[in-house]
C-alpha cells in the first residue's frame, strides 16, 4: 500500500475500475485524474441516461460508479434507482452539492447508493471511502 | 543562470502564496496542483481553461435571463449561479464562490439589483483571477525555461 511522508494511504488496495457519471466536463476531467491518481482506472458518462446505456448494452462491469446528482437527460436518483432494477452490484458513491438538503441527500441514498461525498472531491475524502467500502 | 533560477522561484513562491493569502484562490486549488504530474504537465491549466469557458458562458446566460425586459426569470438566473458556485469551488476559485454565494441570496429573494450587482462583481473577479492565474503560469515558463523546476509551494 503506497503511503506518503505523513504515513497516509495514497493508493486504493485494488485497480478498480470505476464510471464517472457526470454533465460537467470541469467535474469529469477532475475526477478522472483523481481516480488515476489512486490507481484506478476509468470511463465516463455525460449522464445517467449514458450510464443506463452502457450497462444495458451490457459489456461493462464497474467496481465503482461515481454518480453526479443533478444531470439533464435523466438525474443520479433516477439514475441509481434505474441501475438497482437492472441488478447492477457496483457500489454507487453519490456525489452532492453542499447546497443539497438534508431531505435531498437521503432521498438520494434511498435510491440505492452505498454512499454520498459532497463536492469538491478530493483524493483523501475518497481513498478512504473506497477502501472501506471494499472491506465491508 | 542558478542565480536566476533562485529568484524566479523566489518570486513564484510569494506570488503564489500572495493569491492565498488575497482570497483568490484555496485548498482545492492545492488538492488541483497535487494531481498535475510529469503524465499530466498542463492538468492544472487545462482544468482552468475549462473553468474560465464555464464562466464566459454562464455570466452570459446570468446577463440574458437579467436583460429581460417584463418578468425576470431569477431561478433561471440561480440555476447558472447554482452552475457557477460548483465550478468555481472545484478549482479553488474562493472570491468567485463567495460571490456566488451572496449571487443566490439575491436570486432567493429575487432582488434584481442586488443580482445585477453581483454580476458585475463576478465578471470582475473572474477577469482578475484569469490575469492572476496568467502571471503565475509565466512564472513557472520562466523558471522552466531558465533551467530550473516550479517548486511546491506550502501554504501552511
Amino acid at each position: 500500500m503506497a503511503t506518503n511522508s505523513m504515513g497516509n494511504i495514497q493508493k486504493i488496495k485494488k485497480k478498480l475500475k470505476v464510471l464517472i457519471v457526470d454533465d460537467d466536463p470541469l467535474n469529469l476531467k477532475i475526477h478522472e485524474k483523481i481516480i488515476k491518481a489512486i490507481g484506478g482506472i476509468s470511463q465516463t458518462a455525460r449522464n445517467g441516461e449514458e450510464a443506463v446505456i452502457i450497462h444495458r448494452d451490457g459489456g461493462s462491469s464497474f467496481d465503482l460508479i461515481l454518480m453526479d446528482k443533478e444531470m439533464p437527460e435523466r438525474d443520479g436518483v433516477s439514475t441509481t434507482k434505474k441501475l438497482r432494477e437492472m441488478k447492477v452490484k457496483s457500489m454507487i458513491v453519490g456525489v452532492t452539492s453542499l447546497a443539497d438538503n438534508e431531505e435531498e441527500r437521503r432521498a438520494f441514498m434511498e435510491a440505492g447508493l452505498n454512499h454520498c461525498l459532497a463536492k469538491p472531491l478530493t483524493k483523501d475524502k475518497i481513498i478512504p471511502l473506497i477502501n472501506q467500502l471494499m472491506d465491508a | 543562470m542558478d542565480a536566476l533560477v533562485a529568484q524566479l522561484q523566489m518570486q513564484y513562491r510569494n506570488y503564489t502564496v500572495s493569491l492565498y493569502q488575497q482570497g483568490f484562490l484555496d485548498d482545492q486549488f492545492t488538492e488541483l496542483k497535487k494531481l498535475q504530474d510529469d503524465a499530466s504537465p498542463d492538468f492544472v491549466a487545462e482544468v482552468l481553461s475549462l473553468f474560465f469557458e464555464d464562466c464566459v458562458k454562464l455570466i452570459g446566460n446570468m446577463a440574458r435571463a437579467l436583460d429581460q425586459t417584463g418578468t425576470v426569470d431569477f431561478s433561471q438566473v440561480g440555476a447558472s449561479v447554482h452552475q457557477l458556485k460548483g465550478s468555481s469551488s472545484s478549482v479553488g476559485a474562493k472570491r468567485v464562490k463567495g460571490l456566488c454565494i451572496t449571487f443566490k441570496e439575491y436570486c432567493e429573494a429575487n432582488n434584481y439589483e442586488g443580482c445585477v450587482r453581483c454580476l458585475q462583481q463576478v465578471d470582475i473577479e473572474f477577469k482578475a483571477l484569469q490575469t492572476k492565474l496568467q502571471d503565475m503560469f509565466n512564472l513557472e515558463k520562466q523558471i522552466i525555461q531558465a533551467g530550473g523546476k516550479v517548486p511546491q509551494v506550502d501554504i501552511n
